[in-house]
């Protein structure tokens, strides 16, 4: 038995078609298996994101309940993205900061970067999440490692979403405090990706698809997953991440892993939804993530409506952003510059907390101590 | 039945047998025969070397069978390295089977003795099976390290006890990226077929067989009971379990 060195060579032993077809095919039979299960394979997975699961949704969302609280007890950890720029050299069709979107674009200065940090602080936050484009020249690994160090000291705990990096490079920020980096693959559908990423070095499927395995290599705390819905069939989008994730975790098992599910929301300049996942699909899926992993971390961002966030607390989630810019300057500097995406809900951090403890949840603001010199 | 594949080599049988304890070689053989087997560890220690008289090794001259040379009796790295190149040497095969048990008493394995041998083996070009304590983050260790197959015991060698480490092997068979068999402590065919339900590659068993009133009859047992529970497993047991009843549900805000 030879073991799969890359995510590629594990990826390339899967054909799209035959998995879809696979997934629609599942039935109530295949479901009742995955639901009576008690250690869920990735044909439990397919079943439970298949068509033939929708009937029972109560039933996953009663055990997502439940494998959530024995695992992660009746928490949601809060966080903040900070845009750092939106200066971005790619075209993604379905991307409020995408090149061929003619705006004006901006980079936070160390200055600027100090400005955001305090604004943010102030709203109570402890666990920041620093954003950016993909612009090689100017937010590159310097511009990074710079903010990196500027910022630490303000914030327990570090997670970055930035282009994809050099392996050497993600364990330069590692030494520096980076927890977590996030990298979704976007679409796993290859010739989907391409589409949608005709230009700059996204377009490169194979480099984006690797990159886990650089991130995990590096000795990164946690890596963070996901598919962008909307762009493809989600069920079987979600099954290719869903092999992803098992592949890493019995890989790189010494890596946390998250899964976040960005639905595409409105932007300046971009493209309609090739795909509609419906509230009903959303739920589906958070608890299929679930009931197939019992400790991978689901996030849920503020792309999402007041009601879906307030509803989903108890169904799987364990952790939330809050009062969230998606601008580079949003929180203090330059309120009006180009955001990524119209966030939905917009209720200040404070309301997002008390919500949470109505619903009988502890909003934690810290839950990381660095270990290593400042 | 699929079949189980450890480092390219495919095997029919899902039991592996250990050749020690019989009364007699024609009696070792008899059993390994009937148990349907395709692959036995023979102790290193038990061959010899020198002289070609009678011995283990012609009791186990069958087409089907693959040797597994152990290196039963070493206490550290050092010796189980030496032992690995005599064994490769004397039974002209690359396939290893890893004991390092400096403790004469239990025959508890050594996990550091035996990550430093399987790290140095693997590099020697060794197919090692690791014959280790149920130790989840070891087992992803020798992963790391290049070891072809698992083999946590089931409880302490020689004591029939069954799988009293059976939390710790169904963490082992859901992380493992590379075959696990179950090895040591398998007393009776019910152990075997449970483990093999579990979703365990393999099942090792010697001492439940080889003391038994009747070796062979007991080999075929432990046969049957592999196969059934290697069926049972792909066929997909049904749990029992019950959905709580939901009060208020927790899926209702989508019919708002």
């Amino acid at each position: 038995m030879t073991i799969a060195s890359n995510f590629i060579d594990c990826f390339s032993q899967y054909d799209w078609e035959e998995i879809k077809a696979s997934i629609y095919q599942k039935n109530e039979k295949d479901v009742l298996t995955a639901l009576y299960s008690t250690k869920r394979n990735l044909a439990d997975f397919m079943a439970l994101i298949s068509p033939a699961a929708e009937p029972y949704l109560e039933q996953m969302a009663q055990i997502s309940h439940q494998l959530t609280c024995e695992r992660f007890g009746k928490t949601i950890q809060l966080f903040a993205p900070m845009y750092v720029s939106n200066e971005c050299q790619n075209i993604c069709t379905y991307c409020g900061f995408s090149f061929h979107n003619k705006l004006p674009r901006k980079t936070l200065s160390d200055q600027e970067l100090l400005e955001e940090v305090a604004a943010i602080k102030k709203l109570g936050f402890q666990h920041i999440l620093l954003v950016s484009g993909e612009a090689n020249q100017t937010v590159n690994i310097q511009y990074f490692s710079n903010a990196i160090k500027l910022i630490r000291k303000h914030f327990a705990n570090i997670s970055i979403e930035v282009q994809p990096l050099e392996e050497g490079e993600y364990a330069q920020l590692q030494e520096l405090g980076v927890y977590a980096v996030l990298v979704y693959q976007e679409s796993y559908h290859r010739e989907t990706y391409k589409t949608y990423h005709p230009k700059g070095k996204k377009s490169n499927f194979d480099y984006r698809l690797e990159t886990p395995d650089r991130i995990a290599r590096a000795g990164i705390h946690k890596i963070g997953l996901g598919v962008l819905l909307g762009l493809e069939d989600w069920r079987t989008e979600s099954f290719f991440c869903a092999l992803h994730l098992d592949y890493l975790q019995k890989t790189y098992w010494q890596s946390k892993y998250a899964i976040s599910f960005p639905r595409m929301r409105p932007a300046e300049g971009i493209i309609e939804p090739n795909v509609i996942v419906n509230d009903r699909n959303l739920v589906q899926l958070i608890c299929a993530y679930r009931l197939f992993n019992p400790d991978v971390e689901l996030s849920i961002s503020t792309r999402e409506s007041e009601k879906f966030r307030e509803s989903i607390i108890p169904l799987g989630a364990t952790s939330m952003s809050a009062e969230s810019k998606t601008n580079p300057g949003g929180y203090a500097v330059e309120k009006e510059s180009l955001e990524q995406f119209e966030i939905s809900d917009e209720r200040s951090a404070l309301i997002i907390e008390k919500i949470i403890k109505s619903k009988g949840y502890e909003a934690v603001w810290k839950d990381w101590q660095a270990m290593q010199p400042l | 039945m699929d079949q189980l594949i450890i480092a390219d080599k495919k095997f029919n049988s899902r039991l592996l047998l250990g050749t020690g304890k019989f009364g007699s070689n024609a009696e070792m053989e008899d059993a390994i025969l009937a148990s349907g087997s395709e692959m036995v560890t023979v102790a290193l220690k038990r061959v010899d070397l020198e002289t070609d008289t009678e011995q283990i090794i012609t009791h186990l001259q069958h087409p089907h069978l693959t040797l597994l040379p152990n290196t039963s009796g070493v206490r550290n790295a050092k010796e189980a390295v030496f032992a690995a190149q005599l064994a490769r040497e004397a039974l002209e095969t690359n396939w290893l089977k890893l004991e390092i048990h400096p403790d004469p008493k239990y025959l508890m394995p050594d996990p550091i003795e035996t990550l430093k041998a399987t790290e140095e083996l693997a590099k020697l070009g060794f197919i090692i099976l690791p014959y280790i304590h149920a130790d989840p983050v070891l087992c992803k260790r020798l992963e790391d390290a290049g070891t072809a197959a698992v083999m946590p015991l089931g409880s302490p060698i020689g004591t029939n006890k069954g799988l009293k480490a059976e939390v710790f092997l169904e963490i082992i068979i859901e992380q493992s990226r590379v075959p696990v068999i179950i090895d040591a402590g398998i007393g009776a065919p019910s152990d075997a077929a449970k483990a093999m339900e579990m979703g365990a590659d393999a099942v090792l068993v010697n001492t439940a067989i080889a003391v038994a009133g009747d070796p062979s009859k007991m080999a075929e047992a432990f046969k049957l009971a592999v196969l059934s529970g290697r069926i049972a497993y792909e066929a997909k047991l049904g749990k029992i379990s019950k959905f709580a009843a939901a009060s208020s549900p927790l899926t209702a805000f989508l019919n708002e």
